[in-house]
This record gives structure tokens, C-alpha cells and sequence, in this order.
């Protein structure tokens, strides 16, 4: 294996069965990801984003081929070392934030380093360093339910990057925010990007994402129809 | 972590109200009950040790199988030399000699002619030797309402209820009339020097307490007696101890042929004690068990609702990498906290209220009225040791087990569906 790929998946093929059928969801995908790569899965819906998520997050496993991440074989992990690799190396960041409501915004981005087991010490420092990321460092004390949804978004993405994991998977970050909002935000994370040279991948089909992207590749029917590579992104410098 | 649990229960009511409320309401009817019937048992116990069985019990044989019937022509002769012998045999207990017996007691107007007259139960008991723990042990002084206790022979005391359904008042002559023991008419006077209220119904509805001497001279029981009851020296009935000295005694006498031999009984060996103490000794556990299974059931589906009022904060933490054996594990945590919490509530809710009933008691002489049960009419509850622990068996089990089954879901929780799932 390259080991300069984060990601690589090989003839990856993912079916569902549904009744008598099945549903083929992903269907020999090849792709690499490299690391501080900003990318992302676009496609009409049931073109096999989600699906390509969730395999590389460890949530789910391939049918066939193959799905490395961090040099470990997702379909080899058993569910406890898939959830160490979430732990240690991948953060989600997901359309409705899910945040959790009778926890303040320190200890929800607090929650990921508990599982890492850090000490408190460290586990305040870095809280402070991601709120700081995304501006929310004078909102420790706050409740979820007194945020705007900005900054609840702001809020998981702090909670994402405070473990600095070496992957970020957001599903539809932007689908519940307005446009300026959704500006800010991926302004924060394309920061996040370049600063702590985390890859991301996003599975979205919000035209203002797709702006930022440096690489889009478009699912169609569990195919990769297209993969193309931007140098200069059209949504830098957008909404400011 | 831990801290990290607490406060989520602290903080979200809906997660830890309920099942705190569910745990503290089985709890202290768990503390309530087992406190009570304690109470009720101790009594029992007790009332009848001290009125009847003793905590050991010796009788000739003929008059152990119809002992209900109060055989005095079927009573142990030769009292004094077995007494004897018992306590050289048995130090750690004292011995104390009875006749229970039945008769007229007639009382005679200004002329002699009868003026009224009721059946009555007599207990007759050591009264003028020195030392006898028969004052002590039944209460008598304590139990005395109008008159004296008495102190010279030909003395006697009748219950109050009695003694005014008769008319009769301290200092007047009564007269006993029964049978000998050898079965002849016997009639002998009395002077009533008290009357007493025990405030148990069936001795109080008519009974009659005398010197066992005056009995023996009257019933021409000389050197002979119903009973023999002992008592552990600290008046703590041990039943397995008591079961291994009546054995003892037993096996001394087995191999007599002669009905009048003595033979020995325990307490629980007596008037189907065994069978109660087995009820009781079944009921608790049961009563327990029936509330760890019913709070569990409560508390599953508690656990249910909970999950899936927290469906997406599982999702959350599945999703960022929390295992499903930590996930699992933290909500067995949180349980076993919240049932530490339910049941220190219950227990000290039903600990207040078993103390108040163990003081205050609870009068129940009015559905006493026809019983034959030698029981205090007033029942009280029993605090013990046990009565502070017994409430963690079924308010940490029903929590943990109720968490553990509706925590199952997590196991079940497929990761592939987390996005889907978490979009909502």
C-alpha cells in the first residue's frame, strides 16, 4: 500500500439487500485521499455518499474490495477497533449537529478527549484551543438550546477537531443553515484545513460547499462518474 | 467520566426523577413491610415465649399431645428434682415452673349467696420466691390498673375487663372453682389484691394470675406442674440452640415407655411455630423478590423511554467512538447510582415512619376481639440492622437489571444507520 494515502479504497463494493433484491450502493469504487485534502462526495441522492462515508468512518463495512484508513483495514476491524479508529483519527460532523442538550458547549467538545482519556488539564486546554477555532471561546458555559444554529454548528465542529484527528467526515454540514452561516462555517473549516492539515471529506450536494471544495467527486449510481482536482476554489473569499 | 455521567443525570430530571421516584417507592415499601413485619413477628414471638412456650418447654409426655386442652391430671410430678437437674444440666438458661388452668370463679355478696360468676383461664407462676424472673418477664407490676401486686399467699390478680364485667374490686373474696388433678371437685378462696390490663385480648378477657404454691395446694398438685418453661439467661430466643438442647434432653428420656416421662420443646417446635417461622422465613425473600421483579419491569421500561428520549446522544457517542461495552457499562453506572439514590430515599422515608410505628405502634385489640392469639394488641414496628440495608437489595437489583435489559438496544444499535439516523 502507498502510505502516502490516508484513505484508499480498492474495487469497494457495497450491497444492500432489500427484500428479494438488492441494492448496490457502491459499486468498485477506487479512490485515495491524501492528507489536508479538502474533498468532496457529490451526487444525487442514493448515488452511495453516505454509504462511502460511513465505510470509511468504520461504521460500516465493505461488501467486497477493500477500505483502507490509517493503514488499517475497515473490513478487518471488529466494532471495538472500529470505534477506537473513530476515537483516535476521525471526526463527523453531522446536518443537525447533535449536540448533547444538557451538556454545555465546554463539556460537549469535552466529550471526545474523556474517551481518549486525557487528563484534565490537557482536556481544558485543547477545549479551548478548538472553541478558539471557531470563535465560541466566551460561549463555554452555554447550553446547546441557547445557541443559534451558527454557532451549534461551530459548536460540533469544535467538538470534531478537538482530538486534531487526522480525518473529518461531514455529512451535509451546511443543510441546515442559512447562507451566511454556511459561509462562516466553511470558512472555519477550510482554516481547520490548512492550519492543522486535516483531510476532509464532505457528502453534500449544497452548491456552496461544493464552491469550496479542492477536489469534488461525483458519485452516480455507486460509480465515481468524475474526479476533479480545483487549485483555486470558487467559494474562497465568498461571503465576506 | 463518571463526573461526566453525574452531571447528565443531575441535570436532565426526565432521566433520573422516574426511576429515582420508582426506587425510593419500592424501597420504602420494601423497609416498610420487612420493619413491620419484624414488629408483628418479634411480638408474636416474644408474647408467646413469655405467656406460653417459653423458649423451651418441658411436659410429661401425655400432657404435650393434648396440651390445648390444659391437662392438669396428665401434669409432671416431680418438679422440684428434675428443676434441679435442669439447671446443673442447662446453666445458660433459667427455669421457672407453671400450671395453666381453667375454672369458676364465683364471687359471694354481703350473705355469701353467689353475686356473679365467670369462666376463667388461669396462669399460675412463681410469685413469692425471691428471685423469680416471672415479675420481670411478664410485667407484671407494670401491668397492674387499680390495687397491688400481690404479696402474701392467697392472693391473686384478675384481669380488669374481667373484673369489672364481675363488679369485683381489689380486697373483695373470690372463689375458684375447678377440678383436682386427680379429677375431684376443688373449691378455694381468694383475695383479689389487683387487677391487671396486659393488653393482650385473650388474657384480658378473663384471666387469672396466682402463686403456683396456692394452685399446687388447691388443684392437690403437690410436687407437680403443667409446665416447665426455660429461658435463655438473656431472654434472646437462639431457635437453633434451643433445637440442640431439647434434642439433648430428649435423648436422656428416649427409651422410657412411661407417658408422664418428661419430654422437651423448643419454641418453634410448639403450636405450629414451625410452620409460621417458615412463612416468615419464605415471605420476606419473596415479598423482595416480587418487588425486585416488579420495580425491574417499571424500571425496564424507564429505560426504554430513556433510550429513546436519548437516541441521538447514543448515536452521538457511538458515532465519535464511544464502544458499545463503554456506552453499556456507563448506563449500568448511572443506574446503579440512581439506585443508590432511590433506595437512600426510600430507606430513610420508611426508616422515619418504622420508628414512629416502633414507638407509637398501631392499636389492633379491635380485631383482636374473638382471637385466641397470645399477641399484643398493640403492634409495633422493629427497627433493626437489617432494616437499614434490606432496601439496597431491591432498589440496586430492579435498577441495575431493568438498565441492563432496556441497555440491550445498544448492542442492537446498527453504526451503519448512525448518519441516517442522526439526520432526523
Amino acid at each position: 500500500m502507498d502510505n502516502s494515502y490516508l484513505i484508499k479504497t480498492d474495487e469497494l463494493v457495497k450491497i444492500f439487500p432489500m427484500g428479494k433484491s438488492k441494492i448496490t450502493a457502491l459499486n468498485h469504487v477506487n479512490l485515495q485521499f491524501k492528507k489536508a485534502e479538502f474533498s468532496g462526495l457529490v451526487g444525487p441522492s442514493g448515488s452511495g455518499k453516505t454509504t462511502l462515508l460511513n465505510i470509511v468512518g468504520s461504521l460500516d463495512s465493505p461488501t467486497e474490495g477493500s477500505a483502507t484508513v490509517m493503514g488499517r483495514k475497515i473490513e478487518d476491524l471488529s466494532h471495538k477497533q472500529g470505534a477506537e479508529l473513530r476515537n483516535r483519527h476521525i471526526g463527523f460532523i453531522f446536518q443537525t449537529f447533535n449536540l448533547l442538550p444538557v451538556y454545555t458547549v465546554f463539556e460537549n467538545v469535552e466529550f471526545p478527549l474523556l474517551l481518549l482519556g486525557l487528563s484534565a488539564q490537557e482536556r481544558k486546554k485543547k477545549v479551548m484551543k478548538a472553541l478558539e477555532w471557531v470563535q465560541l471561546a466566551d460561549r463555554v458555559k452555554s447550553k446547546p438550546a441557547q445557541l443559534s444554529g451558527g454557532e451549534s454548528q461551530r459548536v460540533a465542529i469544535a467538538r470534531a477537531v478537538v482530538k486534531e484527528p487526522k480525518i473529518i467526515l461531514a455529512d451535509e454540514p451546511t443543510a441546515n443553515l442559512d447562507a451566511e452561516n454556511s459561509h462562516n462555517i466553511l470558512r472555519t473549516l477550510e482554516k481547520i484545513n490548512r492550519e492543522l492539515e486535516t483531510t476532509f471529506i464532505f457528502a453534500t450536494h449544497d452548491e456552496k460547499v461544493i464552491r469550496y471544495l479542492r477536489r469534488k467527486i461525483t458519485l452516480i449510481d455507486g460509480k465515481v462518474a468524475r474526479d476533479e482536482v480545483f487549485e483555486n476554489p470558487v467559494g474562497k473569499g465568498e461571503g465576506q | 467520566m463518571i463526573k461526566f455521567i453525574l452531571k447528565g443525570i443531575l441535570r436532565d430530571r426526565s432521566r433520573s426523577l422516574f426511576p429515582v421516584l420508582v426506587v425510593a417507592i419500592g424501597v420504602f415499601l420494601t423497609v416498610l413491610f420487612y420493619s413491620y413485619m419484624g414488629g408483628v413477628m418479634t411480638s408474636f414471638l416474644d408474647t408467646s415465649a413469655k405467656f406460653d412456650t417459653g423458649h423451651l418447654k418441658i411436659m410429661s409426655r401425655a400432657y404435650a399431645e393434648n396440651s390445648d386442652q390444659m391437662p392438669n391430671d396428665l401434669a409432671y410430678i416431680g418438679v422440684e428434682r428434675l428443676m434441679n437437674e435442669l439447671k446443673k444440666d442447662f446453666p445458660g438458661y433459667v427455669w421457672t415452673k407453671r400450671i395453666r388452668f381453667g375454672g369458676l370463679l364465683d364471687v359471694p355478696d354481703d350473705s355469701g349467696e353467689t353475686r356473679a360468676q365467670g369462666p376463667v383461664a388461669g396462669l399460675a407462676l412463681d410469685l413469692f420466691t425471691p428471685d423469680s424472673l416471672e415479675w420481670k418477664l411478664l410485667g407484671i407490676k407494670d401491668s397492674i390498673v387499680q390495687g397491688n401486686a400481690p404479696e402474701k399467699p392467697g392472693e391473686i390478680l384478675i384481669s380488669d375487663e374481667f373484673a369489672k364485667r364481675l363488679g369485683i374490686s381489689p380486697g373483695e373474696t373470690v372463689t375458684l372453682i375447678g377440678s383436682t388433678m386427680y379429677g375431684s371437685m376443688a373449691a378455694a378462696n381468694f383475695t383479689v389484691a389487683g387487677t391487671v390490663h396486659f393488653g393482650i385480648t385473650a388474657l384480658d378477657r378473663g384471666a387469672v394470675v396466682a402463686d403456683v404454691t396456692d394452685i399446687q395446694m388447691a388443684l392437690d398438685m403437690e410436687d407437680a406442674a403443667g409446665e416447665i418453661l426455660g429461658f435463655f439467661d438473656n431472654f434472646v430466643y437462639r431457635e437453633e440452640e434451643a433445637g440442640l438442647a431439647a434434642l439433648k434432653f430428649n435423648v436422656k428420656y428416649e427409651g422410657e415407655k412411661d407417658e408422664f416421662s418428661p419430654v422437651m420443646m423448643s419454641l418453634h417446635e410448639q403450636g405450629g411455630m414451625i410452620d409460621m417461622m417458615g412463612m416468615i422465613n419464605l415471605y420476606l425473600p419473596v415479598l423482595v423478590i416480587v418487588f425486585v421483579i416488579i420495580m425491574s419491569i417499571v424500571l425496564w421500561n424507564a429505560g426504554l423511554i430513556g433510550s429513546l428520549r436519548r437516541y441521538g446522544e447514543i448515536g452521538v457517542r457511538l458515532a465519535m467512538g464511544e464502544s458499545k461495552g463503554h456506552l453499556y457499562r456507563s448506563t449500568i453506572i448511572e443506574s446503579i447510582f440512581l439506585g443508590v439514590i432511590g433506595t437512600v430515599i426510600g430507606t430513610a422515608l420508611a426508616l422515619v415512619i418504622a420508628f414512629w410505628l416502633q414507638e407509637k405502634g398501631f392499636n389492633i385489640s379491635q380485631m383482636m376481639q374473638s382471637s385466641t392469639l397470645l399477641m399484643n394488641d398493640v403492634i409495633r414496628a422493629k427497627v433493626t440492622p437489617m432494616s437499614f440495608v434490606i432496601g439496597f437489595i431491591p432498589g440496586l437489583l430492579s435498577n441495575v437489571f431493568g438498565s441492563s435489559i432496556a441497555g440491550i438496544g445498544i448492542y442492537k444499535r446498527k453504526t451503519a444507520q448512525l448518519m441516517k439516523e442522526l439526520e432526523v
